[in-house]
């Protein structure tokens, strides 16, 4: 506890020395990335202690205010979410410190610096808090400070857009959330104690669950609540986007993951609820990933996608406790639990990358990039590796989470009563189906940037990046291959939660820790012998080719040399087959063509998007229907003295006439 | 006595009815400087015998304020900002004294169902309701932002006449203060009307529409 006070301590103190500092830029780089890299080191070394340790530290200062204490715990469930939630910005503090120079001159970085690391320890006080003001406090610090980082480019107007966009949707998830507590505090529980059963009623219980998941949710990034997500994220500078995707999102699992421990024993539709608000949220995000032609807003579909994998977990895992069926249960959590962790590295390192190649080429559309891997090697390199987590292909360390959960859905379909089998059979197919695109979304995230030949001059000029920002991707994609090759040490760390999170479900639960660590074990070594094949296939073609010219021509010229750039495959084309696939989902892709006519035909055109359905056919209906109620009162609002003075006089009448047949 | 004290409420509210049918704006200062002037003997009738020397020294004070000060301000201002005699209202006068004779008819009537003892005058709560009730209709109807200072007098003073139902009058103190608040608002806005006339040429207050937001 003292390690993550520190670790508090030090963070706002370079939050603070960094405002202060204000536009001298290397001062507040200094203090603000300084304070970020130690108190992230710090309490990273806390969380650890608090995963290790049998017993969970409490502190606990007597306050005036209403509410009671200021109270603060680290047990086993927060101490897995804290690691990632320091070591990620830490990281990312280093690269910010790099990203930041292009506005050293232009702009003031010590507000940067502190919104950053503010945004750090409210995140970390977010998961450590047990009273519900403090908590509430330090959500809305940490919605504001991550507000203030997402319009850092406010001089642009779709900055602006995307700021308002994600102050709208987290207040209203932070409106849940304050009925969530009011209700809570008035069943006798808070984040610390669960509600006692006579001071609930029969409903109570359901209705906070579904608080909490609306609250949490938002802030998760579930479908249909998803919406801010690709707005905020990519307009974010890069290292921010890093710490937003990678771990912000993740507290809004862990608030539904601890609510579920306050509201008593779950029954079968909560975790059907949420089982199925994670199917519809992956497959939302893995088709929309698909279909984006900026590389960061895909980024944030795919954040919504493996967030949607994390409640899918999370759901299963439900379903287990309230079945009474331990195997399903702790495997289910600890897939939640252990995506969480992946998702943080791989999905930090993807944001980092994507930066790095909108830093060294001003662009993000896929379309004006290519051919990158030769001009950005380190880049190139460490997001293949990211790509290939995000794909949860092995030996990369996105494999081992979905191969849990497999074996959650496997478990719950194959020998339980319908109402473990039917949603266990929905996640096996989800899971396939979601693997599968979110391989070809990574192909055109991949292949888009980095192969073929460079689309645009952008492309053409781009440069590899400094070192300080290629080391902290160097390190998360080191994490990320791990965490691949040795995924029973990450299941490792997050098992004990698992283990308090499945505690209702009943007896066998060592056996089921031993079967989830056996599975673990099993990724790691398929993990090695694909590494082992494919160092033995390159051997082979090595040995093929010894003695042998070998030419190299143009990537996807289809063997003829000199081809046009734009003639290569798009990002689109990449994803085609796929897309049109799913045309009856991603219905409102339009292709807007422009058809070459005639012999001698002018300029045509292709253009094809694909907005949100949810945005779309949900949102900005009821915002606009919305609008237009709230417009009429305005007509009250006339400008004319005389008619305010009316208004006066009238209220006054009427207050008259009130009281008059009141007393009667 | 008490016969006298009906005179004089009855002319209050006829001066009110006045001031609201008057066509020229000096026409309407005068009628309230005189209805200033019946406010200030007002209170020595109510009270009747028991008249002492704060209420006398009061009552020419209230005369000195209502009936000679603020008229001479207001016309000055008028004068000083070149503003046009006419009333200019927003409803006409025939409607504004059909409108004017129905809300005092409804003062009076409220005034009867009002548990206000006033002993002594029993016309006294409603002509006070009456003039203030005429004196917002005035603050409305007229554009002029001069009438509003008027229509904010008539208000005044049927607080003025509210008071005297509290056998004794008011305690001085509050009197006074109310006085000074009136003459300090009068100030302000004749100030006001001044410095907007001078910034903006004109002083009609639906021009200031375009201040919204």
């Amino acid at each position: 506890m003292i390690l993550f006070l520190a670790a508090l301590g030090v963070l706002l103190a370079g939050g603070l020395g960094a405002a202060l500092a204000g536009r001298r830029a290397a001062l507040a780089t200094a203090l603000g990335a300084g304070g970020a890299l130690l108190g992230g080191g710090l309490g990273a070394a806390a969380a650890l202690a608090g995963i290790l340790e049998r017993s969970s530290t409490t502190l606990s200062v007597g306050w005036g205010a209403p509410f009671g204490t200021i109270e603060l715990n680290i047990d086993v469930l927060s101490a897995v979410f804290l690691l990632p939630t320091f070591l990620v910005p830490a990281l990312a503090a280093i690269y910010g410190a790099g990203y930041l120079q292009h506005w050293r001159h232009t702009r003031s970085l010590g507000g940067a610096w502190f919104a950053y690391d503010v945004l750090v320890a409210s995140m970390a006080l977010v998961l450590a808090a047990r009273g519900t003001l403090v908590f509430l406090v330090a959500w809305e610090v940490m919605a504001l400070a991550s507000f203030l980082l997402v319009t850092f480019e406010h001089e642009r107007l779709e900055v602006r857009r995307a700021g308002w966009i994600y102050l709208v949707a987290t207040h209203l998830g932070t409106a849940a959330l304050l009925v969530f507590f009011l209700l809570l505090g008035g069943a006798g529980g808070d984040f610390r104690t669960p509600i006692s059963g006579q001071g609930a009623s029969a409903v109570l219980p359901g209705a906070l669950f579904l608080l909490a998941l609306v609250g949490f949710g938002t802030k998760a990034g579930l479908a249909p609540l998803h919406v801010w997500l690709p707005e905020a994220h990519p307009v974010a500078p890069s290292h921010v986007s890093a710490v937003m995707s990678g771990v912000m999102i993740e507290t809004g699992i862990y608030g539904i993951l601890r609510a579920t421990l306050l509201l008593g024993p779950p029954p079968w539709w909560w975790g059907a609820c949420l089982l199925g608000i994670g199917v519809v949220s992956t497959l939302v995000g893995v088709l929309l990933a698909l279909a984006q032609q900026d590389l960061k807003r895909l980024l944030a579909y795919s954040s919504v996608e493996h967030v949607g994998i994390m409640a899918m977990g999370g759901g299963l895992g439900l379903l287990g406790v309230a079945g009474g069926n331990t195997l399903v249960a702790l495997l289910g959590f600890s897939a939640a639990l252990l995506h969480m962790l992946n998702h943080s590295l791989f999905k930090a390192l993807l944001f980092l990358a994507a930066g790095a190649v909108k830093h060294a080429t001003g662009t993000l559309a896929l379309d004006r990039l290519g051919g990158l891997l030769r001009r950005m090697r380190d880049t190139g390199a460490v997001m293949l590796a990211g790509t290939l987590g995000a794909a949860a292909l092995p030996p990369l360390n996105g494999f081992a989470g979905e191969l849990l959960l497999f074996a959650a859905a496997l478990a719950a379909a194959a020998n339980a009563p319908l109402e473990l089998a039917g949603p266990g059979t929905l996640v096996l197919i989800t899971l396939g189906l979601a693997g599968a695109l979110a391989a070809a979304a990574g192909v055109k995230a991949f292949g888009a940037v980095f192969l073929g030949q460079p689309r645009g001059p952008e492309a053409l000029a781009a440069r590899e990046v400094k070192s300080p920002m290629r080391v902290p991707m160097h390190l998360l994609a080191a994490g990320c291959v791990a965490l691949g090759l040795f995924p029973a040490l990450g299941l490792v760390l997050v098992a004990r939660a698992a283990v308090v999170l499945a505690d209702g479900a009943g007896p066998g639960m060592m056996v089921a820790v031993d079967a989830a660590l056996g599975l673990a074990r099993r990724a790691g070594y398929a993990a090695l012998a694909l590494l082992v094949l494919a160092s033995l296939v390159a051997l082979l073609r090595r040995l093929l080719l010894r003695g042998r010219s070998v030419g190299a021509a143009d990537t996807w010229a289809c063997g003829y040399e000199g081809a046009v750039p734009r003639a290569q495959y798009t990002g689109s084309s990449l994803v085609q087959p796929a897309v049109a696939f799913f045309k009856p989902v991603l219905t409102s892709t339009r292709p807007a063509v422009v058809p070459p006519t005639g012999f001698h035909p002018a300029a045509a055109s292709f253009r094809a998007d694909t907005p949100d359905v949810f945005r779309h056919g949900f949102w900005q209906p009821v915002f606009r229907r919305l609008a237009g109620w709230l417009e009429r009162p305005r007509a009250l609002q006339h400008g004319s003295t005389h008619l305010y003075l009316l208004y006066i006089f009238v209220t006054l009448l009427a207050l008259l006439a009130y009281m008059r047949g009141w007393s009667r | 006595m008490t016969s006298a004290t009906s005179i004089c409420l009855i002319l209050v509210v006829l001066l009110s009815v006045g001031v609201l049918s008057a066509t020229r704006l000096a026409t309407s200062i005068r009628l309230v400087a005189a209805q200033g002037v019946v406010l200030g003997i007002l209170p020595p009738l109510v009270l009747g015998g028991r008249v002492g020397l704060h209420v006398v020294a009061f009552a020419a004070g209230a005369i000195a304020i209502k009936a000679v000060l603020m008229p001479w301000l207001l016309l000055r201002a008028m004068r000083e900002a070149e503003v046009r005699r006419e009333a200019e209202p927003f409803i006409g006068f025939s409607a504004s004294l059909l409108l004017a004779g129905l809300l005092a008819g409804a003062a009076f009537l409220l005034a009867d169902e009002l548990p206000i003892p006033a002993p002594d005058a029993p016309l006294l709560v409603g002509s006070a309701l009456a003039t203030l009730a005429i004196g917002a209709l005035v603050m409305v109807s007229r554009k002029k932002a001069v009438t509003q200072v008027l229509g904010y007098l008539l208000v005044e003073n049927g607080i003025f006449l509210f008071g005297q139902t509290v056998a004794g009058g008011m305690p001085t103190l509050v009197e006074l203060g109310i006085l000074l608040d009136v003459l300090v608002g009068v100030f302000v806005m004749g100030i006001a009307i001044f410095h907007i006339n001078r910034e903006f040429d004109h002083m009609s207050v639906p021009e200031l529409k375009a201040l919204r937001d």
